[in-house]
């Protein structure tokens, strides 16, 4: 079984973040692989233990999105692809889309595995255009896949269980935080890493050109604070009946 | 000159970071408070091949190099350092000189458990009567036919009474002024593991002293050469001072983390105490010292990787590299704790656990006096 997993450099989480004057998230500072990617990557190979095949990383990012391809090649990833371009510079989900499509394409993968939402970006929205224009069907929000045969079967998150939905490979799955642990890298996986292949491709290479932007930010604002809390102070006598009212008021009770 | 770190030294520093935000670090406060060693960590790290991470793949290594493990320890050291500890004496003082003097027989034998961390090995220099003087020891060993047998006693040695603790190297006088290194298994006949000590920090990891009664171990237990016990061990200690180098440093930079968290955190006079010049300052040495203690680390460790054969410049800059970082950690403790205030005194925060775990950086692999002399000796004065 040959699976595709896209993978996306992001600012690291535990450090500060910042946008630059356009809007597009500040990127000269510590980056990571997107934590969220890691499920992915853990769960591709999860499947290829199982089955054999190949595990392929996919990258749309600048050079150094390179480490986050190394950094899934040392936990067992075969090889990586790394879309690199200085036009793609700021490119907005659909041309992402575009991109990791095109890439996608010449491997002919049977399944195409994706977090359901960056870390950074989060629009959620390169995964569903990316089975569009690979012309796959899409189940969203695994936190289970099973691959039988020519069928791939999901749970599917939900609020208050999951679904349980079906497609014929090649399909693309976008898969949750809770599908499995990712492992730790080993050292003898780093070291292995050196001699993966990452094959580093330009527009041109794929075959697309920029075109215009879909999606522009226009601005960006903060979160309004939340409001103060309501404080009961329980003298000995009022204090239940307050907070039931205010539980009511608020309709959880 | 590049001061840039290749893919694999970088890649082993972010799993290290990473395994110990996420596994060590919260463990840390537990293993602390009830004196635990970490068998299960040990054992992950193991999986992960960190214990074997400086060592070629013949024997089961990562086949990573110097720089790379001392990386490893620096972070794992940040989390939790009787945890650091555990590691940088399992590999810098117990799987290191027998990798280094081992006959064939002797590493195939030993160093795959090793360096995989199913099994640990210590390393038995300091006795009662003989520490900053190692050349002093006392510890007897005399050829009985085919055995040698051991009369004396170790005091304060590292991972060598944990479940999974193989044996110790120890250094024994084998004739008149020959010091010698013999391997004695755990469980060999008079070999005795006593009580662990009620240490001031590192709870996590395990100190015991030893006590040689006629202990018999096979002549071929023998480790180098006859009487190169003493070269063999200032060898061992070259690499094991950079890596204590290392340690300190990963413990002063978790002194700065915590440090400044709780700064931006905490009010008084209406502020946050970062907005005080003279919390601000703390903060600024603090960093600037353990990027000084890192880069003498780093410079250390590779003059290390050039010249493993410790040339007298290596052994000065290791013993710079250690004195420099432990005293470093210590400043940077007590600075962590002054800026916490009371609450720095109280167990539930970290920084009182790092201000227990420091003083011994200052002692163990050689106490700071002792790295002063040897930098005094090796640029001439004295
Ligand atoms: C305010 C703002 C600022 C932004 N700034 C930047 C910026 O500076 N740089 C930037 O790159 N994007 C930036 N973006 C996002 C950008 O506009 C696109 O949305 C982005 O290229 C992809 O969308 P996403 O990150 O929301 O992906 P999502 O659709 O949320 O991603 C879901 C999954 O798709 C896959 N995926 C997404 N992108 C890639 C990729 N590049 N390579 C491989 N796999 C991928 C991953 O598996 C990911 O987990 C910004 C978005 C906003 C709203
Ligand atoms: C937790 C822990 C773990 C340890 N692990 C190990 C281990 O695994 N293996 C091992 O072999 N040892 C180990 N040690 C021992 C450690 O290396 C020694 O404690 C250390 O080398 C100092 O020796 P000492 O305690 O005998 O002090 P001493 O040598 O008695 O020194 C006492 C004081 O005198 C000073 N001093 C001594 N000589 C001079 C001099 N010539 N000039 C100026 N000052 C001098 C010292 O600097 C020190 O301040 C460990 C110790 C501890 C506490």
């Amino acid at each position: 079984m040959k699976i595709v997993v896209t993978v996306k450099q992001v600012p690291d989480p535990n450090a500060t973040q910042g946008l630059e004057s356009d809007n597009t998230i500040a990127r000269d500072r510590e980056v990571v692989l997107d934590p969220g990617d890691e499920y992915g990557i853990e769960e591709g190979l999860v499947l290829k233990e199982a089955q054999g095949g190949e595990v392929i990383l996919v990258s749309m990012g600048p050079e150094r999105a390179r480490d986050a391809i190394r950094k899934g090649l040392s936990m067992g990833a075969d090889r990586g692809i790394l879309i690199t371009d200085e036009q793609l510079a700021g490119a907005d989900a659909l041309l992402t889309a575009k991109a990791l499509a095109a890439a996608i394409k010449a491997e002919s993968p049977d399944l195409v595995i994706c977090a359901t939402e960056s870390y950074d970006g989060s629009t959620g929205m390169v995964p569903p255009m990316l089975a569009e224009l690979l012309d796959m069907p899409q189940l969203t929000t695994a936190k289970q896949v099973e691959v039988s045969g020519s069928k791939v079967t999901i749970h599917r998150q939900t609020e208050d269980g999951y679904q349980v939905v079906e497609a014929e490979t090649p399909a693309l799955v976008t898969v949750t935080a809770g599908i499995a642990e990712p492992r730790y890298a080993s050292l003898k996986g780093i070291m292995a890493a050196r001699s993966k292949e990452v094959k580093q491709v330009g527009l041109s290479d794929l075959g697309i050109e920029k075109g215009e932007a879909a999606e522009t930010v226009l601005a960006v604002n903060d979160a309004e604070a939340r409001q103060a809390g309501e404080v009961v102070e329980d003298d000995g006598s009022v204090g239940v009946e307050k907070i039931m009212a205010v539980l009511q008021t608020a309709k959880v009770v | 000159m590049d001061f840039q770190l290749t893919d694999e030294q970088a890649a082993v520093r972010e799993l290290c970071r990473d395994f110990a935000r996420e596994v060590v670090a919260p463990a840390a406060e537990k293993l602390d408070r009830e004196h635990e060693f970490p068998y299960d960590i040990v054992r992950r790290m193991g999986e992960m091949g960190l214990f074997g991470l400086p060592f070629g793949e013949q024997y089961g290594g990562a086949g990573g190099d110097f720089l790379a493990y001392c990386l490893a320890v620096e972070e794992i050291a940040r989390a939790d350092a009787g945890v650091g500890i555990t590691l940088e004496a399992a590999v810098s003082l117990g799987a290191a000189p027998i990798h280094d003097f081992g006959t064939e027989e002797q590493k195939s034998e030993l160093l795959p458990d090793l360096l995989a961390g199913r099994r640990l090995w210590a390393f038995g220099l300091t006795e009662p009567e003989a520490g900053s003087d190692a050349g002093a020891t006392r510890t007897r060993a005399e050829l009985s036919g085919t055995e040698w047998v051991i009369n004396g006693a170790k005091q304060f040695i590292t991972n060598s009474g944990t479940r999974i603790s193989a044996g110790v190297t120890i250094t024994a006088l084998t004739g008149p002024r020959e010091i010698s290194a013999i391997l004695v298994p755990a469980g060999s006949p008079g070999y005795h593991i006593l009580e662990p000590y009620r240490k001031l920090g590192w709870h996590s990891s395990d100190t015991h002293p030893l006590a040689f009664d006629g202990c018999r171990v096979p002549e071929a237990n023998l480790l180098g050469k006859r009487g190169g016990g003493y070269g063999q061990f200032l060898h061992t200690l070259t690499g094991g001072r950079i890596a204590i180098g290392a340690h300190s440093v990963g413990l002063a930079q978790a002194c700065l983390d915590a440090a400044l968290a709780y700064a931006q955190e905490r009010k008084a006079f209406g502020k946050a105490i970062t907005q005080f010049q003279a919390v601000q300052f703390k903060l600024a040495d603090m960093a600037m010292e353990i990027e000084l203690a890192r880069t003498l680390v780093w410079r250390a460790a590779t003059g290390y990787m050039r010249a493993p054969e410790s040339s007298g410049e290596v052994r000065k800059l290791a013993a710079m590299a250690k004195l420099y970082a432990s005293e470093t950690a210590k400043r940077c403790a007590d600075q962590a704790v002054q800026i916490h205030g009371g609450y720095g005194f109280i167990e539930d925060y970290p920084v009182a656990r790092y201000w227990r775990d420091v003083k011994i950086n200052e002692i163990g692999e050689g106490t700071s006096e002792v790295q002063r002399m040897l930098i005094a000796r090796e640029i001439g004065a004295g």
